[in-house]
């Protein structure tokens, strides 16, 4: 595909998309087990429409690619995606007009991604799981400071054409869905962002030797994280037709687990988008056919978690050279060496 | 009280002293500029009388808003609050300092109590003792599992304990058929372990100081505790020097786990309900108390006091919220911005010192 040194070391030809040929065996799997659970499965309508449930999600897994790819871990979305939703809900029954408060909904999404980027690019020494972990708190507290446990809604009716309308026999979501991921799709492997997030993803401290500005590519990808859990604020709430300050909640669980089942490795610097895009249909599927069997949430919880599990642990094995790669012990790269020895020293001395 | 005011005054012209690094010949009193040494050499001294200032300052706030705050009753209130929060701080402690973080204390917290209290109302005569140790052999096989997938296979900390997070609360449910256990189903002796008084004193409370006193001596005194902060500070020469890297960090998720069955079981026999969503999104209030105490998130440093004040102020912050009529809504924006802050400022600090560490060189 590309010339780039991460994809000289692999197999060309089909080869290379093992996992993806995995995956949509999979896909194949469970569609065939569905069509057994239910007679009116089988039918062109099921794989149209059966997307409506769970794309907006999906516009999260784009971001969350990136930021794995980075090497990062994200995860406020949940909590971006509730206060983004929440404010446009009030902002609207304040009068706002609705297009407006859209528009709001996605600065905001935005700007808290802008927060978590800064947060990233100005305190280096700390991990962007720890930092998105706080500000997973903070916005979803923000939600819940605005909204207390009130539910808001309202909206005109048009609004719920975003995630229930068609085009023709085509759903609108998957409409915007589709050509949100081509967008993602170029960006990643078509631009010089894209080859630059690989970059700094496999080696952050060799991209800033050799030039590259990394923060800048830090702060874009969060910020496109928080414009995607803007969007995924808007086709939730439109699903839904009124919003809470808990809606969204295990948003980040999901984004992760398809990306990461999707191939993409936690040890940065590799995968390829096309992985979690099938992950997102084959996750969907797989929930819509257990609610087909009236499995409780609870066990999808758990099967979402072993999910998550079991493709990293794959991955892993399937992936040597990268875990033997100091990125492993990645998180703080930044943390000056200086004085490391001594404060073993020191903490025994004054331990108490 | 006075006591109070002393170190108020001490601690405040401290930090002003602090300000200005390495210039002690104006300070009159010798016992005074060593104090200003020994803290501008050693900012976690520092940052311990910070907190234990800031302490002071938020009970003087708060007993100014609510002449309530600092009676017998709630102060009895608040550190019985505030036990189970600063048993986990120990075990998140020791995770964090070998750069790992757990997520799934607070699922753990809810197995091990809905499976403890499960039996008791099954078997009432059970000795509350057994349910202990259930609850922690619970809590420690969830523990050796993330630990066991951590160490050995390699896997995210933040990933592995997100999955098991989901799947712990997912069999809560799936045990308690979304049932609670409420508390006529629970035996007196059950309720006791977390309610009842030994020698006057709040069981709970005996339990914290029973084991801070022996993690106090394991993290500080045997080799093993000190190899955690080895690991921690540098893994790779944690290893060069022979020690087992991977068995540390499977036996910092094992205790962590362990030290979670135990707070399920207390938490539970405290609140003498177990549900299915018993101490959801706990983890954070944990990691938050922990931070706050001075752990830094980079692995490597935090000490036993440290989260035990931070656990205290945690503590306040939760208890006395409601006291001064600030709707609950608000707690999980200000334990966010305490997380975001206490994160920040440890940085911050650590910079301080690295520059003064440079500064120390120059000849």
């Amino acid at each position: 595909m590309e010339k780039t040194s991460i994809d000289i070391n692999k197999p060309r030809g089909l080869h290379q998309y093992q996992w993806e040929i995995f995956l949509i065996v999979l896909f194949l799997a469970v569609n065939v087990v569905n069509s057994f659970l239910s007679p009116y499965y089988l039918t062109l309508d099921t794989f149209v429409s059966t997307p409506m449930n769970f794309l907006d999600k999906a516009f999260l897994v784009l971001p969350m690619t990136m930021i794995i790819i980075l090497g990062n871990i994200d995860v406020s979305v949940g909590s971006i995606v509730a206060l983004s939703s929440v404010l446009m809900a009030v902002s609207y029954n304040a009068g706002l007009p609705m297009p407006l408060a859209m528009v709001l909904a996605l600065v905001v999404g935005t700007t808290c991604g802008f927060i978590n980027g800064f947060l990233q690019i100005k305190f280096k020494e700390l991990s962007a799981t720890i930092i998105t972990l706080s500000t997973m708190t903070v916005f979803r507290g923000i939600a819940y400071v605005i909204l207390e446990d009130r539910s808001a809604g309202k909206f005109p009716s048009w609004f719920s054409f975003l995630a229930w309308g068609y085009i023709g026999k085509i759903p609108f979501i998957l409409i915007v869905f589709a050509l949100t991921a081509i967008v993602f799709a170029v960006l990643l492997h078509r631009t010089r962002f894209g080859r630059m997030v690989y970059a700094v993803g496999s080696n952050r401290t060799a991209c800033e030797y050799s030039g590259i500005r990394t923060d800048r590519i830090i702060l874009g990808v969060s910020m496109l994280a928080g414009l995607m859990a803007g969007f995924t604020a808007l086709f939730l709430t439109s699903r839904m037709g009124s919003t809470r300050p808990n809606v969204a909640l295990n948003y980040e669980l999901d984004a992760i687990a398809m990306t990461v089942l999707g191939g993409i490795s936690t040890n940065g610097g590799k995968g390829r988008i096309t992985g979690p895009l099938i992950s997102i249909f084959l996750i969907g599927f797989l929930n819509y056919g257990l609610g087909l069997r009236n499995v409780s949430a609870q066990v999808l919880l758990i099967i979402l978690g072993f999910l998550l599990i079991l493709s990293v642990l794959v991955q892993n094995f399937t992936d040597r050279p990268a875990s033997i790669s100091p990125k492993k012990l990645s998180a703080p790269t930044h943390r000056s060496d200086a004085g490391d020895g001594s404060d073993i020293h020191e903490n025994s001395a004054q331990g108490g | 009280m006075q006591l109070q005011v002393k170190m108020n005054a001490d601690g405040s012209s401290g930090g002003g002293g602090n300000g200005r690094p390495q210039s002690s010949e104006h300070q009159s009193s010798s016992l005074f500029s060593s104090l200003v040494k020994r803290l501008t050499r050693n900012s976690e001294a520092f940052r311990e009388l910070g907190l234990l200032i800031f302490i002071v300052l938020l009970a003087a706030i708060f007993q100014i808003r609510n002449p309530k705050f600092l009676s017998v009753a709630n102060i009895k209130d608040l550190l019985a609050n505030t036990a189970i929060l600063s048993i986990l701080a120990v075990g998140m402690m020791m995770v964090i300092i070998t750069r790992g973080i757990d997520l799934s204390i607070g699922s753990t917290m809810a197995l091990s109590g809905m499976v403890t209290s499960l039996t008791v109302s099954a078997n009432p005569d059970i000795s509350p003792f057994l349910s202990l140790a259930q609850g922690m052999a619970i809590g420690l096989a969830a523990g050796l599992v993330i630990g066991v997938l951590v160490a050995y296979f390699k896997i995210l900390p933040i990933i592995a304990t997100l999955g098991l997070m989901n799947i712990l609360r997912g069999l809560t449910y799936l045990i308690s058929k979304g049932k609670w256990v409420s508390a006529y189903q629970m035996s007196a002796g059950f309720k006791n372990l977390s309610t009842g008084t030994t020698f006057g004193i709040n069981n709970l409370i005996l339990f914290v100081i029973g084991i801070y006193i022996l993690y106090t001596y394991f993290i500080n005194q045997t080799r093993t505790g000190r190899y955690i902060y080895a690991v921690g500070s540098s893994p790779e020469t944690a290893e060069l020097i022979g020690i087992k890297r991977k068995r540390i960090i499977l036996l910092v998720y094992a205790l962590m786990g362990l030290l979670a069955g135990l707070a399920g079981v207390l938490w539970v026999s405290k609140f003498a309900s177990a549900q299915g969503d018993t101490a959801v999104g706990y983890e954070m209030n944990v990691i938050a108390a922990t931070v706050l105490g001075g752990v830094s998130v980079a692995g490597g440093r935090g000490k036993v006091s440290g989260i035990l004040l931070g656990s205290i102020l945690f503590g306040i912050l939760a208890n006395a919220l409601p006291l001064i009529n600030i709707s609950p809504f608000w707690q999980q924006f200000i334990q966010g911005l305490v997380i975001l802050a206490a994160i920040i400022s440890n940085v911050l600090l650590q910079r301080r010192n690295d520059r003064l560490t440079l500064k120390k060189r120059v000849i």
